[in-house]
């Protein structure tokens, strides 16, 4: 085995990941606000068709991105709406969305099943990419790989060093005392809900586009429960879930690298390594009780209604 | 209300004018009318559910009135939201501390600040400091609020205020959760505010408290002013009167007695704890005799919850012979085991520890009287029911009736009910949090006097509150906790508010001892 070998296996790790951290990085937002949006898979479904569409309809990639956001928008909104306001239970509004999203999906994307289009193109960034090895793993994808890094790091500064990044923590920790001291609770959860969307809408549309530039029923293969495990994997640390989405898209493609040395495993139980790291890292988490109560945000899951404040 | 009249030249800070507001099923506020002056510090008295908080909420902004005006500086205004109250000038010191655990004091406070108030403070931990020194709040801008005491929180929330240059200062029972000590650290703070011309409004049900500080008292009953007055041209008993109405006698004290044999025991017990905001318990050493009411005062979060879990059982860890109720190990023995073998627990949280909100009364009522209401693994609903039904008429208990879920119930009636279920079981050891916290007074003198009956049958009573006046009421003997050390036991009759407040403040820790604690915490 040698260095190009590794470094086309990062690459590789790295383009796997994507999906997994744009979903995270929005729903990493979305639970710092305190709420749990479980319908990840139905809202990247939904985007991964509607991009699809868009795009081959128009001929315009960029348009097929932005219309996957503003499904992933519109799709968050109701979740928004139904839990927020109407007070729906999160877990159960959130699974429903899921079921909701994977059959509105295959309904809509029936007539395109199997068409292709032309994917985004990588684009190497001149001088980086003639670094030896780093620049081939780094430097040499399309540009939603390049908004994700941009997205890491713009989200890491927001979140740890703005007033809207206390804001946020706040509301997520104690909403009725943000309540009081004049934060508009309803108002910062569904833009952390909305955000979540738009970012779930890119991974899909990256799914559709850039992965394989196809649409096909179901295509998303449960990357959406992939992501919400990796939110607690990394412990709603940024950077954190950066290294998880690329650990566990290294995970995916393992059944590859497996092969390079001559090993042929099961590829469903390769598929399982994602969720038994998640356990895995839940469990040492929860050993120590002192540091799982100040990691996740405190009212994660909880209502809030500013007409019932005690 | 009769001195508006007379007219001072100086205008007041805040009048309010026959505020009303309606909720389903209770007027809590009934054209209430009130005048604060510069400078001046307030008290609202009144029985819970007299409509303080409610009054005071629609002064801060959190709950629109539905009629009724507010005038601020002469002014006719509309406080829409709680920005708005702090724009004007009005900050307010909430019961339940609405702080974030997980951010630091500046943080916390930086929040609250609107960003041309920021940019005109400039350096933040700088103020923070500085207002520190100026009013002796002693705050570290820097450190974790969870790390911080009850007290310490409190001079935050006050700090919170201060930054913003505070016009009026609400406070909301401020001084049920400190120490005596502490509270008259509080009062100086605020005589320092008052002269500076800051109007403070007070509320509290604590009458020596109110006639020290307050110049002026209005006295809500039912939602209705009742009077305002000087509370120094009153006693304490003549404004007790008014709060209540002549429905109820406050009972001056109840008889005490010696126990007999030690029914329950803690033998030296040191735990650690689980939460990452708890207290370790350290060296515990208690022994409970039968026909006597132990009583341990505390500030909140000083160790009374890992304390109670211990004893009940919630807290599973095994610590076998550390623990003994009738000269038997029970320290290794399952909650529903310590139960059976006649203990029976009264928690601090009434909802989600003493009663599953969900659930009717009925079915509540069940889950601590398996024994009695189960034949041939079926429940006899009709006795059960017949039961519960006796329970809420004997300790009056508001509600629908036995079917009502507990979570429909006020924390005081439902707190009744579970007094109730528990004192029924005619336990031998009763381990009790808080027994008439948020009660009103003619159900808290009926607590008592079952709490004393069962006494008085034989029951020995472990009671835990952070209330001295009802634990000096009550108790026969009498310790207080601070930072998981249990004080010195002695008879209620030869101690003194001071010494328990003291005791409170940790005065009787050893200090070579808590050295070599907090060594062993470290290497363990």
């Amino acid at each position: 085995m040698d260095a190009d070998f590794i470094a086309q296996i990062l690459f590789s790790a790295i383009k796997t990941g994507t999906p997994l951290l744009f979903i995270a990085l929005g729903e990493v937002i979305c639970e710092k606000s305190g709420v749990l949006n479980l319908g990840q898979e139905g809202m990247m479904l939904m985007g991964a068709v509607v991009g699809f569409l868009a795009a081959y309809s128009t001929g315009n990639m960029a348009f097929g991105v932005l219309a996957a956001m503003a499904m992933g928008c519109v799709m968050s909104l109701i979740f928004g709406v139904l839990v927020l306001h109407l007070g729906a239970n999160q877990v159960a509004t959130g699974l429903a969305l899921t079921i909701f999203g994977t059959g509105l999906s295959a309904f809509v994307g029936s007539d395109f099943v199997g068409k292709t289009i032309q994917g985004f193109n990588p684009i190497p960034i001149p001088y980086l990419s003639s670094i030896p090895y780093l620049g081939k793993i780094l430097f040499e994808h399309d540009l939603l790989v390049y908004l994700s890094f941009i997205m890491t790091v713009l989200i890491m500064y927001v979140t740890n060093k703005t007033r809207l990044g206390l804001t946020l923590k706040a509301v997520g920790e104690n909403p009725n005392a943000a309540n009081a001291i004049g934060i508009k609770v309803l108002r910062v959860r569904y833009l952390a809900i909305m955000f979540g969307g738009a970012m779930t809408g890119i991974a899909g549309a990256y799914m559709s586009l850039v992965y394989t530039p196809m649409w096909a029923e179901n295509m998303t293969a449960g990357r959406g429960w992939i992501a919400l495990a990796l939110v607690v994997f990394a412990s709603w640390r940024v950077g954190r879930i950066m290294l998880g989405a690329y650990l566990f898209g290294l995970a995916s493609i393992m059944h590859l690298v497996l092969q390079g040395f001559g090993w042929t495993i099961s590829t469903n139980l390769l598929a399982m390594l994602p969720y038994v790291a998640t356990v895995f890292v839940m469990v040492i988490i929860s050993a120590d009780k002192f540091k799982e109560k100040l990691l996740a945000p405190r009212s994660l899951g909880k209502p809030f209604d500013p007409r019932h404040m005690a | 209300m009769n001195n508006t009249k007379t007219a001072q030249h100086i205008s007041p800070r805040l009048e309010l004018i026959n505020i009303s507001k309606q909720y389903p099923g209770c007027l809590a506020n009934d054209n209430i009318s009130l005048s604060l002056m510069p400078g001046e510090i307030h008290a609202l008295l009144g029985e819970n559910g007299a409509g303080k908080s409610t009054l005071v909420k629609t002064i801060y902004g959190v709950v629109a009135p539905d009629t009724g005006q507010l005038i601020w500086d002469g002014k006719e205004i509309e406080i829409k939201s709680p920005s708005t109250a702090r724009e004007l000038g009005i900050g307010m010191v909430f019961q339940h501390f609405s702080l974030f655990e997980t951010l630091t004091v500046s943080q916390n406070i930086e929040l609250c600040l609107s960003k041309p108030q920021l940019a005109s403070i400039g350096n933040l931990a700088e103020k923070i400091r500085q207002l520190s020194q100026e009013y002796g709040l002693n705050i570290d801008p820097h450190r974790y609020v969870h790390s911080l005491s009850i007290g310490e929180r409190q001079r935050v929330e006050i700090m919170r205020c201060l930054v913003q240059s505070v016009k009026l200062l609400i406070l909301d029972e401020p001084t049920s959760v400190l120490t005596p000590q502490e509270v008259s650290g509080l009062f100086s703070v605020l005589r320092t505010l008052a002269k500076e011309g800051c109007s403070i409004l007070f509320i509290s049900h604590k009458l020596h408290e109110v006639t020290e500080i307050c110049e002026k008292a209005t006295i809500l009953r039912g939602g209705k002013v009742i009077n305002t007055c000087s509370p120094a041209d009153e006693t304490s008993h003549s404004i007790a009167k008014m709060m209540v109405g002549d429905l109820a006698e406050q009972d001056a004290g109840y008889s005490k007695k010696e126990g007999t044999e030690v029914r329950f025991q803690i033998h030296d017990l040191s735990l650690s704890t689980q939460h990452p905001f708890g207290t370790s318990l350290k060296h515990i050493n208690l022994e409970l005799k039968a026909g006597e009411i132990l009583g341990i005062a505390g500030v909140a979060g000083n160790g009374q919850d890992e304390l109670m879990a211990i004893i009940s059982g919630e807290d599973s860890r095994p610590v076998n012979a550390h623990l003994t109720m009738k000269n038997q190990p029970i320290g290794n023995l399952k909650t529903a085991t310590r139960r059976q073998f006649g203990m029976a627990y009264v928690p601090e949280e009434r909802l989600g520890r003493g009663a599953v909100p969900d659930m009717s009364l009925t079915e509540n009522t069940l889950l601590t009287h398996s024994q009695g209401f189960i034949k041939y693994g079926l429940v006899q609903w009709k006795q059960l029911k017949d039961y519960a039904k006796q329970l809420i008429s004997d300790y009056s208990v508001k509600c629908h009736g036995e079917f009502s879920e507990a979570k429909s119930l006020s924390g005081g009636n439902l707190q009744k009910f579970i007094m109730g279920r528990e004192i029924g079981q005619r336990p031998d050891v009763l381990i009790c949090a808080h027994p008439t916290w948020g009660v009103d007074v003619g159900a808290a003198l009926a607590i008592h006097q079952a709490l004393l009956e069962l006494r008085d049958q034989g029951a020995a009573i472990l009671l835990i509150s952070e209330d001295i006046d009802e634990l000096f009421l009550l108790a026969d003997r009498m310790a207080a906790v601070c930072d998981g050390y249990l004080s010195p036991i002695v008879r209620t009759q030869d101690t003194n508010i001071d010494q328990i407040g003291q005791w409170m403040a940790g005065t009787f820790i050893n200090n070579q001892q808590h050295d070599a604690d907090m060594l062993q915490e470290t290497t363990a």
